[in-house]
């Protein structure tokens, strides 16, 4: 008895098989066991005090994902010591759940969501490691530069790091609380600025999820347009990181260059739509802008400049071999860790793992015309640059290649309301340029969001960033940490 | 009157002019970026807005905190006054040199001990990593001034680069040359640049020089900002008594060649920090080790043909 899902797509509740917990284990497991992923998974409370377990399984070479359901008291043997890639799914259900998974190693809290009795922000235990020359660096969470609070705690011996945890939650706004009971005047807006460098990701996966759920059928030049914006933003992201690793090694040039360069993509987003970052784009049933024959010769012009001054700024990084030398065997992970701890997104691709939801999974303008997956082997500092630098190429040929044969029609299906299917589930994933992007909405008798969850790529990659730091030198995490690059807001939502 | 600023015209030159070579550096390097960057006097600018400050003082800290922006500076003032720039320097005596170095290594040591002082986790790692490349970098400088002492045969700064005339450099070019790289790239390591130390960064976690001050403000921050453009300006001064042409009876000339040589000096750094990228913290001792021997070098090729004068 198997369900089937694509993506996107909505299914109601009562097609999802309800195993019992133990089955339920078993499959999750024989699926990673087996070289799977775990997409998603969450707990619901029943009305009758009960819970439910949801879970989404990716299975190596298919393209639709598998999801399960079980039904439990109050807790539930946990999986995270039979399966460490659940490790952060189970905390968090354990703090906002209800639901204990029993013989997890530490249930630490996730986001420290302001409850009566829980413990203030950044209050927990961490991990220690004693000795003589031993000593302990704390970081954040106010930091030096403009970035977002988050805490670092590393575990050191000299110069080199033993352990690094990360404390995150600052940032933690509620907005999957919000989303309950909607779809409402104000979801867009949060989808939006789930991770405002990812606007156009969460808000495709938003708005995909909603017309699965709806049965509204999105036009082509929709689809094509928003591939469009979701590759541009991938550009000025990627592009930005690549200056941003040069400026921590104290690389001037390409530092200076990619910093003007990204102003540039983010101007052809504001060509498509007025906002630099893609806000009030994407809507359910298509996009809220067309692009006239002018402007799609502007950006194809304004395209062709960039990816001049882009190729010229990013080769200076390869051929310098002071930057190589500092990008190299940095922050190593292997391609089994990032399998086992499930880790997305280019910092897996950059291992040699193959994966890209423009590929496993395709959806919209991708299920006709798909991009290569970028992969690397090395799953260094330089691998998880280089991987950029080949996404950036093939966007931009994949950009100029829609803009050239744009499909005709209308840019959205005019959806007078949203009305949704009751009692449904609905999954929707994207690839951001960060990695996998999951959305997954339950609905009740009403067609209301009833659980509305979303896990963004930085909820996965984390703790890869941890691992890459371990054994290697403190000074090196700055470098490390860009490499990843991981959204705080998006973690803590 | 006249005689007064005559001796004292090296000191008091590099009193004066020395935030300049930082923000020659800096205009260098928004040349090679593309960009205009910060106005040339921006260190002075930035001297006098701190001077106006207040100072605020953690209470965990004592005197050694306070006392160490003091201490630095006074010592590289005192090491100024025995450093020749094309001119002789008020005070010299046999062996000055190593009171110079000392006195930088004193300067060091109270910022150091200011940084330790803090208790802070940062400070103390960027305490530890100046200590270790601080060591590395004395082994390079002593050598290379060793091959100097040899090739001139004198013992003070201000003889020595008196020394260095076009007639010295024809006879030991090579020792010369390998002379000049090895204090340039300690010039680099000491004054916390590229390839070493990345003045620019605000990443706590990879600074050297920097992660030491972070708890100084006002008068105290000047103080160190100024004692580090006086440091850059002795070991600039030093680069242009190897590099620039001494002219016979013109002391003109002389001083506004070793002038050339400090911007030189200041430019060479800036086109450094442009091009390449920082090296990793392991890799430093490396660098700096390698310098050692090529200093090494110079004072073994000072050796060929029997005994010098």
């Amino acid at each position: 008895m198997n369900t089937t899902l694509r993506n996107p797509e909505a299914i109601r509740l009562a097609d999802i098989p309800l195993l019992d917990i133990a089955t339920f284990r078993n499959r999750i497991l024989t699926a990673v066991a087996e070289g799977g992923r775990v997409n998603a998974l969450f707990c619901h409370e029943q009305e009758d005090q009960a819970h439910q377990l949801f879970a989404l399984l990716a299975h190596p070479g298919q393209n639709t994902l598998e999801g399960i359901a079980a039904r439990i008291g109050g807790e539930y043997p946990a999986l995270t010591p039979e399966c460490p890639q659940v490790h952060l799914f189970e905390r968090e259900m354990a703090e906002s759940g209800g639901v204990t998974p029993v013989g997890h190693p530490w249930l630490k809290p996730v986001r420290f969501p302001a409850r009566a009795g829980g413990p203030p922000v950044g209050h927990m235990d961490f991990y220690r490691v004693d000795g003589d020359e031993v000593h302990e660096v704390a970081v954040g969470p106010v930091h030096a530069g403009i970035i977002e609070p988050g805490h670092f705690r590393f575990q050191c011996h000299g110069e080199t790091v033993l352990h690094l945890e990360i404390s995150l939650g600052y940032q933690h706004r509620g907005v999957e609380r919000a989303l309950i009971g909607g779809p409402d005047i104000r979801t867009l807006h949060y989808m939006e600025t789930l991770a405002g460098d990812t606007t156009i990701g969460h808000t495709t996966a938003y708005c995909q999820l909603a017309e699965a759920l709806g049965g509204i059928r999105v036009p082509l030049r929709a689809e094509a347009l928003r591939a469009v914006a979701l590759e541009l933003e991938r550009l000025a992201n990627h592009t930005g990181d690549l200056g941003a690793l040069a400026a921590d090694i104290g690389f001037l040039p390409t530092s200076a260059y990619c910093g003007r360069i990204r102003g540039d993509f983010l101007n052809m987003s504001a060509l498509l739509c007025g906002s630099r970052f893609s806000r009030g784009l994407v809507r359910p049933g298509g996009v809220a802008f067309d692009l006239e024959p002018v402007r799609r010769a502007e950006l194809q012009k304004r395209l062709l400049a960039a990816q001049r001054d882009v190729t010229g700024a990013v080769t200076l990084l390869w051929s310098n071999p002071s930057v190589l030398a500092r990008f190299e065997d940095t922050g190593r992970l292997s391609a089994t860790q990032c399998r086992e701890l499930g880790l997305v997104g280019p910092a897996t691709r950059a291992a040699g793992v193959d994966q890209d939801v423009r590929a496993d999974l395709p959806h919209g303008f991708y299920r006709f015309f798909q991009i290569p997956a970028a992969a690397m082997t090395s799953g260094d500092v330089f691998g998880r640059a280089y991987v950029r630098w080949l996404e950036i190429q093939r966007s931009i040929e994949f950009i100029l290649n829609t803009l050239s044969a744009l499909p005709g029609g209308d840019v959205t299906a005019h959806p007078k309301t949203l009305k949704l299917q009751p009692e449904a589930l609905a999954v929707s994933l994207v690839e951001g340029w960060r990695g996998e992007i999951c959305h997954v909405a339950l609905t009740g008798p009403n067609g209301r969001f009833t659980r509305y969850k979303v896990f963004d790529a930085s909820f996965h990659n984390w703790l890869g960033l941890a691992l890459a730091m371990r054994a290697g030198q403190i000074s090196d995490f700055p470098l490390c940490n860009k490499s990843f690059n991981l959204s705080y807001c998006g973690f803590d939502l | 009157m006249k005689l007064v600023l005559q001796n004292l015209a090296a000191p008091l030159l590099g009193i004066l002019l020395a935030p300049l070579l930082p923000g020659i550096v800096n205009k260098v390097k928004a040349f090679f970026a593309g960009r205009r960057g910060p106005p040339l006097l921006q260190l002075y600018y930035d001297l006098f807005k701190l001077m106006s400050k207040g100072a605020v003082y953690s209470h965990t800290t004592s005197w050694l905190f306070r006392a160490g922006p003091v201490v630095s500076t006074a010592s590289v003032l005192t090491a100024l006054f025995f450093v020749p720039c094309g001119m002789r320097a008020p005070c010299s005596f046999p062996g000055d040199l190593l009171l110079v170095f000392y006195l930088l290594g004193l300067a060091r040591f109270f910022t150091v001990i200011a940084a330790m002082d803090t208790g802070s986790s940062f400070e103390g790692m960027g305490a530890s990593r100046e200590a270790q490349f601080s060591a590395f970098a004395e082994v390079g400088l002593f050598i290379a001034f060793a091959a100097l002492v040899r090739m001139t045969g004198q013992l003070s700064l201000s003889d020595i680069f008196e020394h260095v005339t076009p007639d010295l450099w024809r006879t030991h070019a090579p020792s010369l040359l390998l002379g000049a790289v090895v204090i340039m790239i300690i010039l680099l390591a000491e004054n916390s640049r590229i390839p070493v130390d990345d003045p620019n960064t605000h990443l706590e976690l990879t600074m050297i020089h920097e992660v030491m001050v972070l708890d100084h403000g006002g008068p105290d921050f000047a103080m160190i900002l100024y004692s580090s453009a006086l440091k850059l300006w002795l070991f600039a001064a030093w680069f242009a008594g190897v590099v620039a042409p001494r002219f016979e009876g013109s002391n003109a000339l002389t001083a506004a060649a070793t002038l050339g040589g400090m911007l030189l000096a200041a430019v060479l750094t800036g086109i450094i920090e442009s091009t390449m990228a920082r090296l990793r913290l392991l890799r430093v001792p490396q660098l700096l080790i390698g310098a050692a021997a090529l200093a090494f070098v110079a004072f073994l090729l000072t050796c060929r043909g029997g005994a010098q004068p």
